[in-house]
């Protein structure tokens, strides 16, 4: 390959890897909120009402 | 309301979401349009869209999605409705169910077609052809000389109803779960055959990274090329699957205070990696490896699919018989996974509507989805070589999500106010969204898509008014050809018309339910 072409190869894709890696990574490490169902339907009903 | 459906876990929800917007255009579409624009440099004005139109327009439809979701809406004609008093917004919003059942209408077709070929490649009809009678093979198959493309598009009906009707988390979650890992360790295995070919072995007359060489080599002048930025904001926007309106339909079956920023990055990002790390190591690398530049080159400029159906297959089968029936099962195995993750996601706003308005069962809405789908799909199959196909992919699938995606920004950034949306977008966040994209949301994103709009403007005015066809009359010999080409231009004509109608039918019952909501005291 020429040495353009690789070097544009390689900048892409290996960002691509670590953006698409870290966002992922973030994901699975961070941990799951309380439940809020109670407060979300009081949101819901509050609504309608208005 | 019948509408209880809720996502099982955040995993499957990004899965889901990522393989909304993974389809075959990552595969066969992203290549091609970076061949023809500027090959490595394409990459530079394609990050440039996504960054300022593609993340901008995620934030903005997952979090009007989950604000809608939360006052019991989604669909997007009353998920829009949910964010201004003012009425008229509910028919924007019918862009949001009317592209999703008239690109689902063609594109189960397209997935069909690559379900057909994995069968193809199990039972060897490739391993003795040649590259015309593959090619021919498929001029055969959309020309409908056997059943087989219309048993096949039956089970691809089907596959996809039966899943839907198996809701979020039991079906199409579960789906993406499968479908997604599948599609990746597919696309890994190919791009490694397709690295790897070897001139002069198995009749290859470049090596694979000849193929590499010539999609990334910049050509740095056709940066200045408004062409190549249309080409790369029209990618951006076909690969996010943004505009439709499936997106905000997954996230309002979010929770209040559930994350959409991180997922929204982590799901797009994802379509970028499938895109621009496998989407571009398979097909180029192969096809140049075995057809060299000059015809790769010339047969990308009606797009990836006759590379895809016509070429692919014929030499898959130079690399032996076990290997050429991996590889085309891994190649329309992974299409076939990237369609159906998709046309599932299609299917989903007509259902919510359904289920939120007329409080139907999620079995029944996904049958009547389905049926529909056949209803619709029925012109693309039986006069698919009459243009019915392009013509949908045209009003549906390219003009509809402009027109949509400008009018939700707009909504979002100027009527909602961006100071709600801002906070909208950061409710919940997982990961702090850098405030300049207030500023893009607001003022970049909008301009961008007028541009693109008004740039359109042209083109579509040309299909209108049936440019080419009528040039082609024009310039026709005989009396045979100008009767065929009368004849396309008739079935072109009355599929905009059906179209049209469909919009119609589809405003007709959000007026409708709207009434019914007030008769309810709910508006």
């Amino acid at each position: 390959m020429k040495t353009d072409a690789l070097l544009m190869m390689l900048i892409t894709q290996i960002t691509v890897v670590v953006i698409t890696g870290y966002f992922f990574y973030r994901v699975l490490t961070t941990p799951p909120k309380p439940d809020v169902e109670e407060e979300e339907q009081e949101d819901v009903s509050q609504h309608i009402v208005e | 309301m019948s509408n209880n459906e809720a996502w099982g876990s955040r995993v499957g929800l990004i899965l889901a979401m990522a393989g909304n917007a993974v389809g075959l255009g990552n595969f066969l579409r992203f290549p091609a349009q970076a061949i023809q624009n500027g090959g490595g440099s394409f990459i530079i004005p394609y990050l440039v869209c996504f960054l300022l139109m593609g993340i901008p327009l995620l934030f903005v439809e997952w979090s009007s999605g989950r604000f809608g979701g939360r006052h019991g809406h989604h669909s997007t004609p009353f998920i829009l409705d949910s964010m201004d008093k003012r009425k008229f917004w509910k028919y924007i919003g019918v862009f949001g169910i009317f592209t999703n059942v008239a690109v689902a209408a063609y594109y189960c077709y397209l997935e069909s077609w690559t379900l057909s070929y994995v069968w193809q490649s199990i039972t060897g009809t490739f391993s003795d052809m040649n590259q015309e009678q593959v090619a021919g093979f498929f001029g055969d198959y959309v020309s409908l000389n056997s059943y087989e493309p219309i048993v096949f598009w039956v089970i691809c009906l089907v596959l996809n109803t039966w899943i839907l009707s198996k809701g979020l988390s039991g079906g199409v979650e579960k789906a993406a779960k499968i479908g997604m890992p599948l599609l990746l360790i597919f696309g890994a295995y190919l791009a490694y055959e397709a690295i790897t070919i070897k001139e002069g072995v198995n009749g290859a007359i470049n090596p694979g990274t000849a193929g590499l060489n010539f999609l990334w080599t910049p050509d740095f002048e056709s940066i200045w090329s408004i062409k190549v930025w249309l080409a790369a904001a029209g990618q951006v926007f076909f690969t996010l699957s943004l505009g439709m309106g499936s997106i905000q339909c997954y996230a309002s079956y979010l929770k209040k205070r559930d994350d959409v920023a991180l997922n929204a990055m982590s799901a797009g990002w994802m379509n970028g990696f499938v895109e621009i790390v496998l989407g571009s190591s398979v097909l180029i690398p192969i096809a140049v490896g075995y057809l060299g530049v000059d015809q790769v080159m010339e047969m990308t400029k009606s797009g990836g699919l006759g590379l895809g159906f016509m070429t692919l297959p014929y030499l898959f089968a130079q690399w032996g018989d076990v290997v050429s029936v991996v590889a085309g099962i891994a190649w329309f195995g992974l299409l076939f996974f990237a369609g159906i993750t998709s046309s599932l996601a299609m299917g989903t706003p007509l259902m919510g509507f359904l289920q939120d308005e007329f409080g139907w069962k999620r079995g029944n809405s996904a049958v009547a989805f389905g049926f529909i789908v056949f209803a619709l799909g029925l012109p693309t199959v039986l006069f698919f070589n009459y243009g019915v196909f392009d013509e949908y992919d045209y009003w549906a699938g390219t003009v509809s999500l402009v027109v949509f995606a400008l009018f939700e920004i707009i909504l979002f950034a100027w009527v909602f106010g961006m100071d709600k949306g801002w906070k909208e977008i950061n409710l919940g966040a997982d990961i702090k969204v850098p405030s300049i994209f207030k500023f893009i949301i607001k003022y970049i994103t909008p301009v961008l898509l007028l541009f693109v709009f008004v740039m359109s403007v042209p083109d579509i005015w040309s299909k209108i008014t049936n440019v080419d066809i009528n040039d082609a009359i024009n310039q026709a010999t005989s009396q045979a050809d100008i009767d065929e080409l009368s004849k396309k231009k008739l079935f072109v004509n009355i599929s905009r018309a059906g179209l049209l109608l469909i919009w119609l039918a589809i405003a007709y019952m959000v007026y409708y339910a709207y009434n019914k909501r007030k008769k309810l005291g709910q508006f």
